[in-house]
């Protein structure tokens, strides 16, 4: 089982939707679609589904054309953002709806119901309405109903945006069970890279109507490729500041300055703070010029763990307590950064606050922003 | 600025309401005090948009009184309790400019034009506006369009408090970051009082110097997003706060012992003579993997890796059934096959019974 994409594009009204895209599903495998909206998500589902014909390009299903097949005529499954249910019926005949279009047996139907019940915990709620269930659970009789026919495509289109934090929760955590047992391809639609992370497989990183980057998940959240699915991977964003090199000199921002021939750190010029720097690996082989330093928040330290760690003082804007965690808004050279650290920190607003960096966690992007080494750390993930 | 009270409140959307499951909303007594930010915290359907709806005069409660400082303002209109609100969908006039909707509402109170326009320019600035003042709202994207409806929610500086319904839920991930820091940085330049109300913990916990947190009507906990970590009142707070929440675990407890099964935990405290179910309670990121035969055996089921830290969904046997136990490990660390084992933080363990916390005595 696969499904192909063959350099699709879409446009409405002269407008380009879907950049010319190619991209191949294999059976039993999650896939993400992750981007901000607009991106481009639903198009290209609405495109997969058959709901609409691209403008250019071919759609395969198991090697076969089936561009101008009608969406009925599919393999399809579809889950939207709104819970889409028939009100006046059971949740039982909800989820028997499909199979009763496909004419299946008062037997057949029964049993396949009943497992799909089962498995998003409906077994008890089957004879109530839609609406006499919670949110949680009307989503989950949906889902069900997609699950029941048994297609070899789910298409699900932000399935947990419209519930509340702690189902979501809860609902991400079973969605990989059902996948595994089912063997379809599954296509999940998302704003939200935590949630990509936690679904696993596969991610497609969206942005403007073009696919930025494809890959294991991890894969792409650790080594993206470029500074846009760097940034649609994060959550809190990535930062970015200036990086030079000249010679065996590398300066980070305007301030912050790596000597690798003496192997020496020279934190805010001027200042006597030096640090030695053992290893600056993916820094050495950099051809001379200007780039792009990039890392994520969770690298931020408030102490030197590492002996090469880089110093940076910044100013402290806003901090932001969640009960385990910190986020420190911070301004660094007029760049708005985002630290998160571990631990509950009670620090002064508006005052200077020294953060460290480890450089081995440090993405070096070229000015047009695609990777030229990425960080050191990551290579082994 | 005032000072809220909620004196011996409730509600009930039904006329002759019978039983305590009849309640929307069930007694509170509550003081929002003056120029602090609070959160509303629960799920759908736990009675605080009703909450929210009393306070700004949406809703007349069925019992009790809501004071504005020493005002009984419990039969005063929406507009006679001078409150300012924001709400899920931004409100804007798509026909008007940045400039315009802004203006609004000073324009409504007959404010002179001098002020307005000086006022307008100041919070343009606030929200990261003042270069798009003179565009038409229409063509802005939906978090621009809902910083507007932020700026309108500012603008007055006579406001009594300021009321926020799920306000950043329809924006994306990446710009909640950006609103979610203006409005923390606007309540410290402006001190109003404020209350979020949301079902997302990150931004209750974020935004709010107290966070109250409602369940099935009633206030379970009122506390800074630090106590609620540490120590969750009744074991919902410490399910619904936490991603994933804390673990609660069937114990019996003699004295300064906690036993899940067989095995013994020894505890920081001595609990005398509790009744009730009794649980232990304890966060996934106070607990640590191990290979010493002396933790609780697991079997791991999954690790799911969540970029900065990972998840285990660990499972011990107990008896002829077995208990979900959900751990937190640190980005780095390596999961090797002999860690079949938990040891727990002794000093992060919270002891319920009958799902409330209960305070035990310092053990010698």
């Amino acid at each position: 089982m696969s499904l192909q994409l063959e350099n699709i594009s879409l446009s409405v009204d002269g407008q380009r939707h879907i950049h010319a895209t190619s991209l191949t599903l294999e059976k039993s495998t999650m896939n993400v679609l992750l981007g901000p909206t607009l991106s481009g998500k639903t198009s290209l589902m609405r495109l997969m589904a058959g709901l609409d014909m691209p403008t250019s390009g071919r759609i395969l299903w198991n090697g076969k054309d089936v561009t101008k097949t009608r969406v009925q005529d599919r393999d399809i499954a579809m889950v939207y953002q709104q819970f889409i249910n028939y009100p006046s019926m059971s949740v039982y005949e909800n989820i028997a709806s499909p199979l009763r279009i496909m004419r299946k047996s008062q037997n057949e139907i029964d049993k396949a119901v009943k497992k799909s019940a089962d498995l998003m915990k409906l077994g008890p709620y089957l004879h109530r309405k839609p609406l006499e269930l919670s949110g949680g659970q009307q989503q989950r009789c949906a889902l069900a109903r997609a699950l029941v026919k048994e297609s070899g495509l789910v298409l699900l289109d932000e399935p947990l945006a419209n519930l509340d934090y702690k189902l979501r929760e809860e609902l991400r955590a079973e969605i990989p069970k059902i996948f595994a047992e089912s063997g379809a391809i599954f296509v999940y639609a998302t704003t939200e890279p935590e949630e990509a992370l936690l679904l696993g497989g596969n991610t497609a990183t969206l942005h403007q109507g073009t696919i930025t980057q494809f890959n294991k998940t991890n894969q792409v959240y650790h080594q993206p490729q470029d500074t846009i699915t760097a940034k649609t991977f994060s959550n809190p964003p990535m930062n970015f500041l200036k990086l030079t090199k000249e010679g065996s000199s590398i300066t980070l921002g305007d301030k912050a300055h790596i000597n690798s021939e003496t192997k020496s750190l020279d934190i805010d010029k001027g200042s006597t703070d030096r640090h030695e720097l053992t290893t600056v690996d993916h820094f050495k082989h950099l051809p001379d010029g200007d780039y792009i330093a990039g890392f994520r928040s969770n690298h931020l330290e408030l102490h030197r763990h590492n002996p090469q760690s880089i110093a940076f003082t910044t100013t402290l804007d806003i901090t932001e307590i969640t009960g385990s965690e910190t986020f420190l808004h911070m301004n660094y050279d007029n760049d708005h950064w985002v630290g998160l650290v571990h631990g509950v920190h009670d620090l002064a607003l508006g005052e200077k606050l020294e953060v460290f960096l480890d450089p081995s966690h440090i993405y070096t992007f070229g000015l047009d922003g695609n990777i030229v080494a990425s960080a050191s750390y990551a290579k082994g993930i | 600025m005032a000072k809220i009270t909620l004196s011996n409140l409730a509600h009930s959307y039904s006329k002759n309401p019978a039983s305590p499951s009849d309640f929307a909303l069930k007694t509170i007594d509550h003081v929002w005090e003056d120029g602090s930010a609070y959160a509303l915290l629960g799920p759908s359907g736990c009675g605080k948009s009703t909450l929210l709806n009393i306070i700004s005069g949406l809703l007349a409660p069925s019992q009790g009184k809501v004071l504005f400082d020493d005002n009984d303002v419990t039969n005063a209109s929406t507009s006679e309790r001078n409150i300012a609100q924001v709400f899920q969908f931004p409100v804007v006039y798509d026909t008007m400019t940045v400039r315009q909707n802004l203006a609004f509402p000073l324009k409504n109170r007959k404010l002179g034009a001098a002020y307005i326009d000086a006022r307008v320019k100041d919070v343009a600035n606030m929200i990261g506006m003042q270069d798009f003042l003179n565009d038409k709202a229409s063509g802005l994207t939906a978090d621009a369009k809902q910083k507007i409806s932020l700026g309108r929610g500012i603008v007055r500086e006579d406001v009594n408090a300021i009321l926020f319904d799920e306000p950043l839920t329809v924006i994306d991930p990446q710009m909640k970051w950006e609103l979610r820091t203006q409005l923390k940085a606007l309540h410290q330049q402006l001190g109003h009082t404020m209350i979020y109300v949301t079902h997302d913990q990150t931004e209750a916990l974020t935004f709010a110097d107290k966070v109250v947190v409602m369940s099935e009507g009633e206030v379970v906990q009122v506390g800074t997003p630090t106590e609620l970590f540490e120590r969750p009142a009744h074991t919902f707070v410490g399910f619904f706060i936490g991603s994933p929440g804390m673990n609660v675990l069937p114990a019996t407890v003699v004295g300064s012992k906690a036993m899940i099964g067989n095995h013994e935990i020894q505890l920081n405290f001595t609990y005398e003579q509790l009744s009730g179910t009794i649980e232990m309670g304890i966060r996934p990121e106070y607990i640590k993997l191990s290979n010493e035969p002396s933790g609780l055996a697991i079997k791991i089921d999954r690790v799911e890796d969540v970029g900065h830290h990972k998840i285990v969904r660990a499972r011990h046997a107990l008896d002829d059934r077995s208990l979900d136990i959900n751990v937190i490990v640190k980005e780095g660390l390596e999961i090797t096959d002999d860690m079949q084992y938990l040891v727990f933080e002794r000093d992060k363990i919270n002891i319920y019974a009958d799902q409330w916390l209960q305070d035990g005595k310092a053990a010698i």
